[in-house]
């Protein structure tokens, strides 16, 4: 190859670059659109040609996503994103592939596939949309909605009790897991960078508003005269802080959280350190505990740490094996074992 | 003697060596008794001595059933000829029974006048009583009266033979099965050879193991040679096989062979993905121990992910390939609907069980025909392929992969459990004699000249003029469309479950854009008739009957049709691996007979099909006990169908 091939063969790429000519069909306001916006902004900055990004997706407003990126997509059935994109991805390591998911999708019908995907760690990019609510299927509750939450399929409330797909996913195993919210811009192409650049599976839940079903469920994080009393922005080794005037911290008191003023006789030494890297997930599993409103939301990583990569390990089995055996030889194959001959 | 050297055949003075054209033989015990292994053993000497053989193993569903029971009754069948035979046979010859349960569940399928060996030690009280004996019946005047009985106290010759090695009594016991098998080894003057190669291969860093069972061995052989008893022993000659090299293959193990040439014949990489069920997981282990072919194996959490796992590596590129059984294949639906709509090549294996839901998962059934045919939601035909017996399904699988990447389709490959664990000799190809594959990719912008777009397609117009376009679902003549795979520049495309615009493969719920493409996709599946050989018929074009099967009941419905055409009856028979679409010329096959007689191990599936697709008044022959035919019971209903 020339040298001049090198330097054409991988162009500057722009957001643009990343749009289809598909005509994008969610609601006014939805948040999904901004989620796509970022997304276009940070591929382009991953030096990865266009033609290698995959997108997999489930089924729900969310999973039409791949349908408005100009790479390539599969936009699959419902809940079974994981899976597909593990066959895409354990067939083919060199791409990058991303799944986009609803908290329906991830969590209710896909819940087990999320699961293993997750304790494989492959290099898989999770973006969980959610939206406390099926969208797609016109507003019923989700398994992140909140008990009392009145929808087509609970009328008088809700009774289910939700989990956090934050404490699910550390749970599970997950080495990169992460939280943002649609409209916090920066923020959010922060951690989809960070996500990127992890190399086992990145799992991100994006706090997102379906504009028609479930409209503000995230005010508190979103809005920006308020949200600072509500949510926390985590920064590896630095203490835990929040508030308007960020006067505000996080102690531990034995095993639990509490909020404290800093001044007052307490000062930052005596908070709780955020520790992204830490190998036991312990201290992550205790942020994605804490809930609106007893406890300001963590917003960030809450957990970066490296560990086998699947799809790698069943690529050096693979070497390992053809060292010690020879290349597969298809004759000498079917002549193995006891053969005899008819003349 | 020294204890590594093979029993030689001695000749004995006072006993007769009679030659017999085929012997059926099965060992029954325990499931802990090792029959499934002195089975093995027994097909590999008789395979390699030149037999021709054929074998129906039998396990319990339960591993391990209480000892001594009924339910924990393990067998295995093997037939071996000095002609062609394509069945583990009917009747038994020679059956050898471990304890009072395995008789019990096996006596009625030994000929009358057959041979009968048990091990008498193990007729005491408590194991008759297990078995549901009120007295022994090895004194009862009926079993005297109808077989020759042969009492050996195998499990006290065995004890003393192999006394002294300071083995537990536990691990002495354990190699009573090869003492019996010694035993039959002499009275069907088999050469132990091969077998004691793989004793001491087995048992290599256990040498006090080893010596017991080639010490059990010697032992259950010179028994038959010394005891009075047995007056005669038999010989069955070589089979008069097609010249070539030859080993004994079973269905599963032919099927991961066949899935690994054919990616190599095509030149792609293997993805298998998985979840383990009975008797599908063999395919499963056979590829995962043949990394250094390139295969990647995936055990999925489900089948659900399984199937939707080999959907995503079709997209990129893989020859991707699932196998299940019934239970499995059922989760399976919802994706592979996805992979039909998408458009994509990949092979669905069904090793069918006895159904419904967990049913029989030991035993075979064809029952799973309409599930294939059917089992998704929407107008969403798959081509279908099954195996006619355990060597087939070694061709017929690289055929099915070839379907699958000409047409870019999901193909279903069917066998059953009678085939997958059955074994039968294959006379072994040469790599280079196979077919190839052929796999295009449309190339992308970064390949100047060939970009896909200028046979494929261009944005604004049809006159090749306008920004070049990917025209994802444009279809070739045989209604295929292209195969882009990521990592292709120029070609990034999105596909989808939803219903997509013709051609160009955009979302689109059109009314006629939806009945279009609904056309399309069936009319593509219906076209592959055009590329597939044309149905076979065995006897005479036309005549009074034809006898139509499908998939493992090959050998069975074969054997009992060429019996009744050396009888001078007026029979055909017509045997399917093409299930979906059927060949071209199988409505006229149909016609030229007055009567037609479908015999099927489920309720009559195939004959549904038929009588809807060519309108004739097409018989069945169904038997669901999850067993296969036996000949006589065919040929009993060819005579039948004839008379009737
Ligand atoms: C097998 C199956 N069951 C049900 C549905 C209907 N369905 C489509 S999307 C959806 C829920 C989507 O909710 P979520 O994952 O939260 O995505 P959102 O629309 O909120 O982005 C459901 C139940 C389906 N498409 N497939
Ligand atoms: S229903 Fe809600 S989630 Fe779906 S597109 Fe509309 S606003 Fe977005
Ligand atoms: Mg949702």
């Amino acid at each position: 190859m020339s040298t001049d091939a090198v330097k054409t063969s991988l162009p500057v790429l722009t957001a643009k670059d990343f749009a289809s000519d598909q005509e994008i069909r969610w609601c006014p306001r939805c948040g999904d659109y901004s989620i796509l916006a970022q997304m276009k902004k940070v591929l382009p900055t991953l030096g990865i040609p266009r033609e290698n990004f995959v997108f997999v997706s489930g089924i729900g407003c969310s999973s039409r996503f791949p349908y408005y990126m100009n790479t390539y997509g599969f936009h699959g059935i419902h809940g079974r994103a994981p899976a597909i994109a593990s066959g895409v991805k354990v067939s083919r390591p060199e791409l990058q592939v991303w799944v986009i998911t609803g908290d329906g999708d991830a969590l209710s019908i896909g819940g087990n596939h999320l699961m293993h995907m997750l304790r494989r760690n492959m290099g898989l990019k999770v973006v969980l949309f959610n939206n406390r609510i099926y969208g797609l299927t016109k507003g019923q509750y989700s398994p992140t909605s909140p008990v009392g939450k009145i929808t087509y399929s609970t009328p008088v409330g809700s009774i289910d009790n939700p989990l956090s797909p934050l404490c699910y996913a550390i749970g599970s195993e997950a080495t990169f897991v992460a939280r943002s919210v649609d409209v916090d811009i920066k923020h959010l192409t922060f951690v989809l960078e960070r996500a990127a650049h992890h190399e086992g599976t990145a799992f991100v839940e994006v706090y997102q508003d379906c504009n028609i079903f479930n409209h503000e469920a995230f005010l508190y994080a979103s809005d920006k005269t308020i949200k600072a009393d509500h949510i926390l922005y985590l920064e590896h080794g630095k203490p835990l802080v929040f508030g308007k005037d960020v006067k505000k911290g996080i102690r531990l008191n034995g095993m639990h959280p509490e909020i404290v003023e800093v001044g007052k006789g307490i000062n930052e030494d005596d908070l709780l350190f955020h520790d992204e890297k830490a190998s036991e997930p312990s201290l992550a599993f205790l942020l994605s505990r804490m809930r609106h409103p007893e406890f300001p939301e963590p917003m960030g990583i809450f957990r970066d740490v490296a560990a086998p990569i699947y799809d790698q390990r069943v690529t050096e089995q693979i070497d390992a094996e053809i060292k010690k055996k020879g290349p597969g030889d298809f004759d000498a194959l079917y002549n193995s074992g006891d053969t005899w001959t008819v003349e | 003697m020294s204890s590594t050297e093979a029993v030689a055949a001695q000749p004995h003075p006072d006993k007769k060596l009679e030659q017999v054209e085929s012997v059926v033989i099965r060992f029954c015990g325990d499931s802990g008794d090792g029959m499934q292994l002195v089975g093995g053993l027994f097909t590999n000497v008789s395979a390699v001595f030149g037999n021709d053989v054929s074998t129906l193993p039998d396990f319990p569903a339960e591993i391990r059933a209480p000892v001594g029971t009924l339910a924990g009754v393990s067998g295995f069948q093997l037939h071996f000829s000095s002609h062609d035979i394509f069945t583990p046979g009917d009747e038994v010859d020679t059956l050898v029974a471990m304890n009072p349960a395995a008789l019990k569940t096996n006596l009625g399928d030994l000929r009358r006048g057959g041979t009968l060996i048990v091990n008498e030690d193990e007729f005491d009280k408590g194991n008759l009583q297990k078995a549901g004996y009120a007295t022994n019946p090895l004194e009862s005047d009926e079993v005297i009266s109808k077989y020759t009985i042969h009492r050996v106290p195998m499990t006290r010759l065995n004890r003393d033979a192999v006394a002294g090695l300071g083995l537990s009594q536990k691990e002495v016991d354990r190699s009573r099965n090869i003492f019996a098998l010694g035993l039959v080894y002499w009275l069907y003057d088999r050469d132990s050879k091969p077998t004691v190669q793989f004793l001491n291969d087995k048992f290599k860093k256990k040498p006090d193991v080893l010596e017991a069972n080639l010490r059990a061995l010697r032992a259950g052989s010179n028994y038959g040679f010394s005891t009075e008893a047995f007056t005669t022993h038999y010989q069955v000659p070589r089979a008069r096989l097609a010249p070539g090299t030859y080993r004994k293959i079973a269905g599963n193990e032919a099927t991961a062979w066949g899935l690994v040439t054919a990616a190599k014949l095509a030149g792609k990489s293997l993805f298998y993905a998985g979840y383990p069920i009975t008797p599908a997981s063999d395919i499963l282990h056979q590829l995962s121990n043949m990394k250094n072919f390139g295969v990647k194996t995936f055990q999925a959490e489900d089948e659900i992910a399984a199937m939707s796992a080999v959907c995503g590596a079709a997209f990129a590129g893989n020859i991707a390939v699932t196998a299940s059984s019934g239970p499995g294949i059922c989760l399976k639906g919802e994706a592979m609907g996805l992979g039909f709509m998408t458009e994509l090549p990949m092979i669905i294996i069904d090793v069918q069980r006895g159904g419904p839901s967990t049913g029989l998962p030991t035993k075979t059934e064809q029952s799973d025909l309409l599930l294939a045919m059917f089992g998704r939601n929407g107008d969403s035909p798959l081509p279908i392929l099954a195996a006619s017996g355990p060597g087939d399904c070694f061709t017929l699988v690289q055929e099915a992969v070839r379907i699958a990447v000409e047409f870019m389709t999901p193909v279903i490959f069917l066998t059953d459990g009678y085939i997958a664990n059955g074994a039968e000799p294959w006379r072994i190809p040469k790599f280079s004699d196979l077919a190839p594959i052929s796999v295009v990719h449309p190339h992308g912008a970064a390949s100047p000249g060939q970009f896909a777009t200028e046979e494929n397609g261009h944005a604004s117009n049809g006159n090749g003029e306008g920004e070049p376009e990917f025209l994802p679902y444009k279809r070739n003549e045989k209604m295929a469309r292209p195969w882009a795979i990521p990592g292709t520049p120029g070609l990034e495309h999105r596909i989808g479950g939803l219903e997509k615009a013709d051609v160009t493969g955009n979302v689109d719920y059109s009314p006629h854009n939806h009945h279009k493409m609904v056309m399309n996709r069936c009319n593509k599946v219906a076209g592959i008739a055009n590329y597939i050989p044309l149905q076979e018929v065995e006897g005479p074009p036309k005549g009074k009957l034809l006898v139509l099967s499908w998939g493992g009941t090959f050998g069975a419905v074969r054997t009992a049709v060429e019996n009744c055409i050396a009888q001078g009856k007026s029979v055909a028979h017509a045997h399917l691996r093409y299930m979906n679409p059927f060949p071209r010329n199988l409505g006229e096959i149909v016609k030229n007979y007055e009567k037609v007689l479908i015999p099927e191990l489920n309720t009559g599936q195939l004959r549904l099909l038929i009588r809807a697709k060519y309108l004739v008044d097409a018989q069945g022959h169904n038997k669901i006990q999850g067993k296969p035919f036996l000949v006589h019971e065919l040929v009993r209903k060819i005579d039948e169908t004839l008379e009737g």
